[in-house]
């Protein structure tokens, strides 16, 4: 329990040095410029670094909030967003300070995503990397065919969450809706609450040592202070997706 | 695409101000249907041995002053009427199917888009800004007010099919999505005596919900067997004459967000709709699960 929260001081103290180290700060106002506006600018930190910390005002649920950023800066949204904020994110740190709408962090390839409020359906779809937080529930279809992500829900998630999810880990720790992990490859899940039903060829499995180390290092990074041997791991039975001689007339 | 949004309020404090709340909302809404739009407000209601009916005219100087003089005489009755563009809304102290049937017989030409005792429903084809402008939305009061703004995927671009559809006396539905059942379910009601004006499918589930209610259904158990029977997606927002009710299809393919306040329950497909409201920033605001009713209704009077 310790360890998780002097991790969270570690991150705040780096977040605090990075303004020291001489780079400036920049807010926008949504309210006065366009998303293509935004991100146009930050697309613009691409490999030529200049502006570590943004700061994006009056979002109100706009769609395409810091799509296809690409470089190591943090942006702040200060309320919440439409549909797929933070959508293909590389390396940046986006939080978002209120609800997401649908496709939040879609198809994000590393760096993180934070949302302190609620996210609707398909939060972290498709997604190969990196690591998104949502403090509150997320809708249906959360990480639904996920590839590589790091997916933390601190409440609930909905119905068909993980469909097809093919690598990375999803933790709940709330309950999970119906159909969880259907069609499943060799995503790994963990959650602490009930499971309304688990789809097609994902089975409750055995939570060994490697899975508890694996879990706190989840729980650690995304600042969550609770107990890994309390969750219930669930993966792929592996008889959907494997190649078997049963069924070679089926070809 | 189709954009809907609804406002309840749960108290009187912004009743002088629903329509100014609820413009910029439907206005918001613009990008998912800038085909037609239309709502169905509520208020102004009349007494038990009244009726209230929306008409409207494709003639904008259509004489709605002789129609309401041969009402007077036919009927014995009381009228009472004021004209809003196309539209006319009629309250007559008669029976309800005494009107319609002189309406038919006299003005068959002018549509009936909605009776009972506080409902009136306006729409026409075009943009949602120039039909809030053209009914002079922001100025209207009330209780509560749904609203559709339409993409056309299934039927035409015409005022018959915009939306929000009649389903009964002061009941009415909005609808973002697609049936694909509705060719067969038509037939169905058109046997059992529902009547269509269109080929479009969200006419056919208002028409379904009608025709459970007639049946002595209440409107939740109208809507638990909606989900047996419409094959589709759908996000449905439904109109009482006390309050509104959402409902999403089983998988929940179509977006919906609910904001609550003490003062008001809003509903929208994006929330961006939402972001005009008065302390919207406190709102608990959350999205409504798949195949679960939810009505938020003032007591019933």
């Amino acid at each position: 329990m310790q360890r998780s929260g002097s991790q969270k001081q570690q991150n705040y103290m780096f977040g605090n040095g990075t303004v020291t180290r001489g780079l400036t700060m920049k807010t926008i106002d949504l309210a006065v410029q366009s998303v293509t506006d935004l991100n146009r600018e930050l697309h613009a930190q691409a490999d030529k670094l200049n502006e570590k910390d943004w700061f994006v005002e009056n979002p109100k649920g706009q769609h395409n909030i810091a799509v296809g950023l690409d470089e190591e800066i943090s942006v702040d949204i200060k309320g919440p967003t439409g549909y797929y904020a933070a959508g293909m994110n590389k390396k940046a740190t986006v939080t978002i300070h209120g609800n997401a709408g649908q496709g939040v962090a879609e198809n994000m390839m590393s760096g993180k995503v934070h949302v302190t409020g609620n996210a609707s359906q398909c939060a972290g779809a498709t997604a190969h990397g990196g690591l998104l937080v949502i403090d509150g529930d997320a809708g249906a279809r959360c990480g639904i065919s996920m590839k590589g992500i790091d997916i933390v829900v601190k409440g609930s998630i909905g119905h068909m969450s993980c469909f097809m999810g093919q690598a990375g880990n999803l933790v709940v720790c709330g309950d999970a809706g119906e159909t969880l992990g259907d069609s499943l490859y060799e995503v790994h899940i963990y959650v602490k609450g009930s499971v309304d039903s688990l789809g097609a060829d994902c089975i409750e499995k055995e939570m060994r040592q490697e899975h508890i180390d694996e879990l706190q290092g989840l729980l650690d990074a995304a600042g969550v202070d609770d107990e890994p041997s309390l969750f219930k791991r669930y993966g792929s039975a592996r008889q959907l997706y494997n190649f078997q001689v049963d069924n070679a007339s089926a070809y | 695409m189709c954009g809907i949004v609804g406002l309840y309020l749960k108290n009187n404090k912004y009743e002088t101000r629903l329509g100014e709340l609820f413009t910029p909302m439907l206005v918001a809404m613009t990008e998912r249907g800038p085909d037609s739009a239309g709502f169905a407000i509520y208020g102004d209601e009349v007494a038990d041995d009244w009726v209230k009916i929306t008409l409207r005219h494709a003639d904008l100087t259509y004489a709605w002053k002789v129609l309401s003089e041969g009402l007077k005489s036919s009927l014995s009755a009381e009228v009472d009427w004021f004209k809003n563009d196309r539209v006319a809304v009629f309250k007559v102290k008669a029976e309800e199917q005494s009107v319609i049937d002189y309406l038919e017989k006299y003005a068959p030409e002018a549509l009936i888009l909605s009776t009972g005792k506080s409902i009136e429903i306006l729409k026409e084809v075009g943009l949602p800004t120039d039909i809030s402008d053209s009914f002079n939305l922001p100025k209207m009061q009330g209780t509560h007010i749904i609203g559709h703004t339409r993409m056309a995927t299934e039927s035409a671009v015409t005022m018959a099919g915009s939306h929000p559809f009649s389903t009964g006396e002061d009941l009415c539905l909005v609808h973002n999505g697609s049936l694909s059942n509705h060719n067969r379910l038509r037939e169905t009601l058109q046997d059992a005596g529902i009547k269509f004006e269109t080929e479009n499918d969200s006419e056919v589930a208002a028409g379904y919900l009608a025709h459970q209610l007639q049946m002595g259904k209440s409107l939740a158990e109208a809507l638990d067997s909606a989900l047996e029977d419409l094959d589709g997606f759908y996000t449905f927002t439904i109109g009482t004459k006390d309050g509104f009710a959402v409902m999403r299809d089983p998988i929940a393919c179509k977006p919906a967000v609910i904001a609550e306040t003490d003062d008001y329950v809003a509903m929208a497909s994006e929330y961006q709709a939402l972001t005009t409201l008065p302390g919207i920033e406190d709102a608990k605001v959350w999205e409504p699960e798949a195949a679960k009713l939810y009505v938020w209704e003032r007591n019933s009077h």
